[in-house]
C-alpha cells in the first residue's frame, strides 16, 4: 500500500467523582433512577448559579496526567467555551484552552510510542434525547427533543494524542491502555455504552516514506468500542485510498461510524474551525500547585498496569503473555499476586501454576481465598517418580544453557531459581518434586 | 416625622427601646409606597407579606426591619427579573446569598427595585418596565443601574436598601440621589443568586441613608461563602467598629483634579474636603493615572463577559425569546461577542487586560503614599430624564472615575458633599481604598458625614 495512517485520537472520560465539576449536586447520571433528579441553579444554567471547581476532579486530572507521564502545569486556569446548543445551559461549556492541567505525556504500545499532546478538565453536557411524544393532545406522536440534566456538569477529562498512530489496531491497544489506566487509577469506570468514556479519531493518510502532516483533515465521531474505532479507522484508510488513488484529496469534515453496515458516513463539512471565542472564565480563580502537592499526587498512584506486568515476570519467572493477561484487570492481578506469593514456599512452578489458572484447568472464583485455590492446584499436581541421575543430568544442562539466570544468582538474585526450576522441569519432561530440584540447583551453585 | 424617614439605625433603637411597634413603621412605609411608588416607579414587585415575616424576625439583628433589593438578586418569595422581559414572571427557587444572610439576620425583603435592565446602564431608564424618577427631583433621573434601590431610600420608600456594582452601579445613583452607597471589596460579599453582569467586577453592597446604616446592613452579609469561587475566604471585620473614629494622621489623596472636564465639581469636592483638615487628616492633591483608558478597559472586559453571561438566555428556558431583549443588550451582547472573536480577542480583550494591570500598579503606588483616595463620583448632577438615549456610551461617561479602581475591585463609599439649592440635586465624593480596607474610608466618610451639612437624615 502506498499510503500510511495518520491518525490522532481525542478521547473523553467521565471522572466518577462523588460530586459534578462546578456544583455539590451528585455525580451518577448512569444511576439516576429518573430525569433530572441531580439538578441544582449552577448546573440549570440559571441566573445567579455561580461554578465552584471541585478539587477532587482537578487532583485526579493530575494523576492522570502523571500516570501518562505528562509534565504538569503548576500554574492552571478554566476558560469558558462559548457556543450555543440545547444541551449546554449557560450558552458556554467550562473548559481549559491554552493552560491545560497536563501537557507532554505517552502512552507505550507494541507498534511504539504515541504521545500525548495534553489532558484537560471540563464539563460534560446534559443529555438530548430524541423522541416521539404526543405534546398537543391530538392523539399523534410529535416529534420532541427531552433534556436530562443529571449529567449536566459532570467532570469530564478530554486526553488528546499526537498523531502518533500508525494503524487500527495500534488505535486500539492506545485506548485500551488508557482505559485500563484509568481503572487503574479507580478515577473512571470508562463505560463505553453508556458514554462514560467517548472516541474521536482524527484520520488521515500521506504517501509511505513522507514525514509531513496531510493537508487535509477527517473526524470521525460517535464511536462507542474499540472494535468499531479499528473498523472506523480500516474503513476510512480504505476509503481514503482510493480518493487519494484518483488524484483526489478526501474532504475535511466530520464523519460518524454506522456499526450496522461498518462504514463511516458524512456528518457535516467542516467550517474553517469554529470560533469558540474563549476567555477565561471571570467565576473561577486560576489554579495554582506547588511542586510539593504535586509530588504528593505522584506519591498517591498505584502500580500501573505496564510496571506491574515487568515486576510479575521478574519476580515469579512469568512469560510476558501471561503477565500482560494477569494485569488486564486490578482486581485479577491482585488475586493472582496472592496465590503466587503464596505458593513460593511451596516452590512450585509459577508459570505452570498460571496457566492452569488461566486455562481455567482449576475451577476459581476472583473472590476465593488464595489458600483454596493453591491446595487444588497442589491435588491436581502430584510429582512424577524421577531417578536422580536423570536429575542431575536435566540440572547440569540447565545451568549450563542459562549462564544468565545462575550469574543473577550467584549476585543475590535467588529469586531466579524459580526460572531454573521450571527448565529443569521442561529439560526433565516430567514433573519433579520442586523442593528437591530446588535443593540440587542450590547445592551446586552455593 | 413619619416612622418610614428613621435610618436603620434610629429604627433599632427605638424598637429596643420599645418607643415605636414594628407595626407603625410599616403602616407608614406602606402609606408613603402607595402614595409615591406608582410616581417615582421605584418597587417592580412589593412583598405583601413582609409584616408578617416582619413578626417573626423581632429579635434577631434587623428586627424585621423593610429593606429594598434590587431586583437582579433572587428571591425565593419574589419575582426576579433584574428589569428584563425576557426573564418576566421568573420566581427562582433558590435564594441569593444575600438575600438568604439579610433574613437569617432579621431583615425582610419589602420588594424588589427597579434598575437598568440586565444592570446595564448608569439611568435607570433602560429597565423594561420604564425609567425611575430620581426622589429628590423627578425631572431628573436617579442614575444607575442600582437605581431604584437609591430612589427607595432618597424617597424613604425604605429603610435601607441592597444594590449591586460593576462599576458605579451603586455610588453613582447614591450619588445622583443623595443618599450613601458602599461598593465592599470585590470578593467580600457573596454573587451567588445575583443575575451576572461582568462576573469579574460584579459586588453586592448597601444603599442607606447613614454611612453607619450601610455599615449594619452590610454586617448582615458580608463574608466568605462557598457558593462563590471568587469570595474571599477571609472573615468579614465588624464594619460598625470604624464609625466614630478619629481621623487624626490619615493621608488623603484627592485624584482627578486635573480632569478638565468636571473642574467645577472638583472645586466644590476641595473646598468641602478642608474639614477633613480640621478633623486633623493630611488631605493632598495628587495625580492618578488617566482615567480616560478606564472607559475602554472596563467597556470591553464588561462586554465580553455580558455576552457570555447572557447566553443562557437563549429562548429555551423562562418562556420568553431573544426577541425580548431590549437595544442595550442587544448592543452590549454584539460588542462583546465581536471583542472576543478571533483575530480581534488580541487587540481588545487581552490589551484591555493590560492596561488594568496597569491601573491595578498605579494604584498601588498611590496607596504607598495615602490611606484613601477621594474624587467626585460623578461629573456633575444628575441628568434629565431621556438623556440615556442620546449616548450609546452614556454609562461608561458618568461612571469613568469609578471604572479604574471598579476593575481594580478597591471597596469605594459615597457620600453627599454638596447639594443646589435650585434644582435640590446632590453632588457625591467616593473614597477608596486598598482592597479589604473598608475600615479606612468607613472611617473617613463617618467623619464627613458627621461634620458636614450635606446629610439630609442627619440634618432634617
Amino acid at each position: 500500500m502506498p499510503y500510511k495512517l495518520v491518525c490522532g485520537l481525542e478521547i473523553h472520560a467521565e471522572l466518577k467523582t462523588a460530586s459534578k465539576m462546578f456544583c455539590s449536586c451528585k455525580n451518577d447520571p448512569f444511576g439516576a433512577i429518573k430525569p433530572n433528579i441531580y439538578t441544582c441553579p449552577v448546573c440549570l444554567g440559571m441566573p445567579g448559579g455561580l461554578p465552584v471547581a471541585n478539587k477532587t476532579a482537578i487532583e485526579w486530572t493530575i494523576k492522570l496526567g502523571l500516570a501518562l507521564n505528562c509534565k504538569i502545569n503548576l500554574f492552571s486556569k478554566f476558560d469558558r467555551k462559548n457556543y450555543f446548543y440545547p444541551d449546554l445551559p449557560k450558552g458556554y461549556q467550562i473548559s481549559q484552552y491554552d493552560i491545560p492541567f497536563c501537557y507532554d505525556g505517552y502512552i507505550e504500545t507494541s507498534e511504539g510510542r504515541v504521545g500525548i499532546t495534553r489532558i484537560h478538565l471540563e464539563e460534560d453536557t446534559a443529555k438530548l434525547s430524541h423522541q416521539d411524544i404526543d405534546l398537543d393532545g391530538d392523539g399523534k406522536p410529535d416529534k420532541a427533543t427531552l433534556i436530562d440534566f443529571n449529567r449536566s456538569s459532570v467532570p469530564l477529562v478530554e486526553v488528546v494524542t499526537e498523531p502518533d498512530i500508525i494503524s487500527a489496531n495500534q488505535a486500539k491497544e492506545y485506548g485500551q491502555k488508557l482505559r485500563q489506566i484509568m481503572r487503574y487509577l479507580d478515577v473512571a469506570d470508562c463505560d463505553m455504552e453508556k458514554g462514560g468514556m467517548r472516541l474521536e479519531a482524527n484520520i488521515s493518510l500521506r504517501q509511505e516514506g513522507k514525514s509531513e502532516l496531510p493537508n487535509y483533515k477527517v473526524e470521525c465521531k460517535n464511536i462507542n468500542s474499540f472494535k468499531f474505532l479499528e473498523a472506523a479507522i480500516n474503513y476510512e484508510i480504505e476509503r481514503q485510498t482510493e480518493i487519494l488513488q484518483n488524484g483526489e484529496i478526501p474532504t475535511q469534515e466530520t464523519r460518524g461510524y454506522n456499526a450496522n453496515t461498518g462504514k463511516t458516513f458524512s456528518q457535516r463539512a467542516k467550517e474553517n474551525a469554529a470560533d469558540y471565542r474563549y476567555f477565561p472564565d471571570p467565576d473561577l480563580a486560576p489554579i495554582e500547585f506547588s511542586e510539593a502537592e504535586v509530588e504528593i499526587i505522584r506519591q498517591s498512584l498505584p502500580e500501573l498496569p505496564d510496571q506491574k506486568a515487568q515486576r510479575l515476570m521478574k519476580e515469579y519467572g512469568l512469560n510476558e503473555a501471561s503477565a500482560r493477561n494477569l494485569v488486564l484487570n486490578r482486581k485479577k492481578a491482585a488475586f493472582f499476586e496472592e496465590v503466587l506469593q503464596l505458593s513460593q514456599k511451596d516452590n512450585l512452578d509459577n508459570q505452570k501454576l498460571v496457566n492452569a489458572l488461566l486455562n481455567k484447568k482449576i475451577a476459581f472464583e476472583l473472590s476465593d481465598k488464595a489458600a483454596v485455590v493453591l491446595k487444588k492446584f497442589k491435588a491436581a499436581n502430584t510429582n512424577d517418580s524421577v531417578d536422580d541421575k536423570e536429575l542431575e543430568t536435566a540440572i547440569n544442562q540447565v545451568l549450563k544453557n542459562n549462564q544468565d539466570a545462575v550469574e543473577k544468582y550467584k549476585a543475590g538474585k535467588t529469586a531466579v531459581i524459580g526460572f531454573l526450576i521450571g527448565q529443569v522441569m521442561k529439560e526433565l519432561g516430567k514433573k519433579a518434586d520442586v523442593n528437591l530440584v530446588r535443593q540440587k540447583i542450590s547445592s551446586q551453585l552455593d | 416625622m413619619k416612622l418610614n424617614q428613621l435610618t436603620l439605625k434610629e429604627s433599632l433603637d427605638a424598637l429596643e427601646k420599645k418607643e415605636v411597634k414594628l407595626e407603625e413603621i410599616y403602616q407608614d412605609l406602606d402609606q408613603a409606597y402607595e402614595e409615591q411608588n406608582h410616581k417615582l416607579n421605584i418597587y417592580l414587585s412589593k412583598n405583601e407579606q413582609a409584616l408578617v415575616q416582619a413578626k417573626e424576625l423581632s429579635n434577631k439583628p434587623l428586627r424585621g426591619l423593610p429593606i429594598a433589593v434590587k431586583d437582579n438578586f433572587c428571591t425565593r418569595d419574589l419575582p426576579t427579573t433584574a428589569s428584563a422581559k425576557v426573564l418576566d414572571g421568573f420566581r427562582p427557587q433558590y435564594e441569593s446569598t444575600v438575600t438568604k444572610r439579610i433574613k437569617e439576620n432579621g431583615g425582610v425583603v419589602y420588594g424588589k427595585t427597579n434598575m437598568d435592565a440586565w444592570a446595564h446602564g448608569s439611568s435607570t431608564e433602560t429597565s423594561d418596565y420604564g425609567p425611575t424618577l430620581n426622589p429628590r427631583n423627578p425631572e431628573h433621573l436617579p442614575g444607575g443601574s442600582s437605581g431604584g434601590s437609591a430612589a427607595a431610600i432618597a424617597a424613604d420608600l425604605a429603610i435601607v436598601s441592597v444594590g449591586s456594582e460593576t462599576a458605579g452601579s451603586i455610588r453613582q445613583p447614591a450619588a445622583w440621589c443623595g443618599t450613601v452607597g458602599f461598593k465592599p471589596s470585590y470578593g467580600r460579599a457573596s454573587r451567588f443568586g445575583v443575575a451576572a453582569m461582568a462576573s469579574s467586577t460584579d459586588s453586592p453592597g448597601p444603599i442607606s441613608k447613614t454611612v453607619e446604616d450601610a455599615c449594619i446592613l452590610l454586617n448582615a452579609f458580608a463574608g466568605p461563602d462557598e457558593k462563590d469561587g471568587t469570595s474571599s475566604r477571609e472573615k468579614a471585620p465588624d464594619f460598625t467598629s470604624f464609625l466614630d473614629q478619629s481621623i487624626k494622621g490619615m493621608r488623603v489623596g484627592v485624584i482627578y483634579q486635573d480632569v478638565a472636564e468636571i473642574a467645577q465639581t472638583n472645586q466644590k469636592l476641595l473646598k468641602e474636603l478642608e474639614i477633613l483638615k480640621e478633623l486633623g487628616a493630611e488631605v493632598e492633591i495628587t495625580q492618578a493615572m488617566d482615567p480616560h483608558p478606564a472607559i475602554g478597559v472596563y467597556t470591553v472586559v464588561q462586554r465580553a463577559e455580558v455576552s457570555s453571561n447572557l447566553a443562557r438566555y437563549d429562548g429555551i428556558r423562562y418562556g420568553h425569546d431573544r426577541s425580548n431583549f431590549g437595544d442595550e443588550g442587544k448592543r452590549r451582547i454584539m460588542l462583546g461577542t465581536f471583542s472576543l472573536t478571533k483575530g480581534h480577542a488580541d487587540q481588545y480583550y487581552s490589551l484591555a487586560q493590560k492596561v488594568r494591570t496597569l491601573y491595578l500598579e498605579n494604584y498601588k503606588e498611590l496607596f504607598k503614599k495615602y490611606d484613601v483616595l477621594v474624587s467626585p463620583t460623578s461629573p456633575s448632577y444628575a441628568k434629565k430624564i431621556g438623556s440615556s438615549f442620546n449616548s450609546a456610551m452614556f454609562g461608561e461617561l458618568e461612571d469613568m472615575l469609578l471604572e479604574a479602581s471598579s476593575v481594580a475591585g478597591l471597596p469605594g463609599i459615597n457620600v453627599p458633599f454638596y447639594r443646589d439649592d435650585e434644582t435640590n440635586l446632590y453632588l457625591g465624593a467616593s473614597f477608596i481604598a486598598p482592597m479589604w480596607e473598608e475600615g479606612k474610608i468607613i472611617k473617613i466618610t463617618d467623619a464627613f458625614e458627621k461634620n458636614t451639612k450635606w446629610n439630609s437624615w442627619r440634618n432634617r
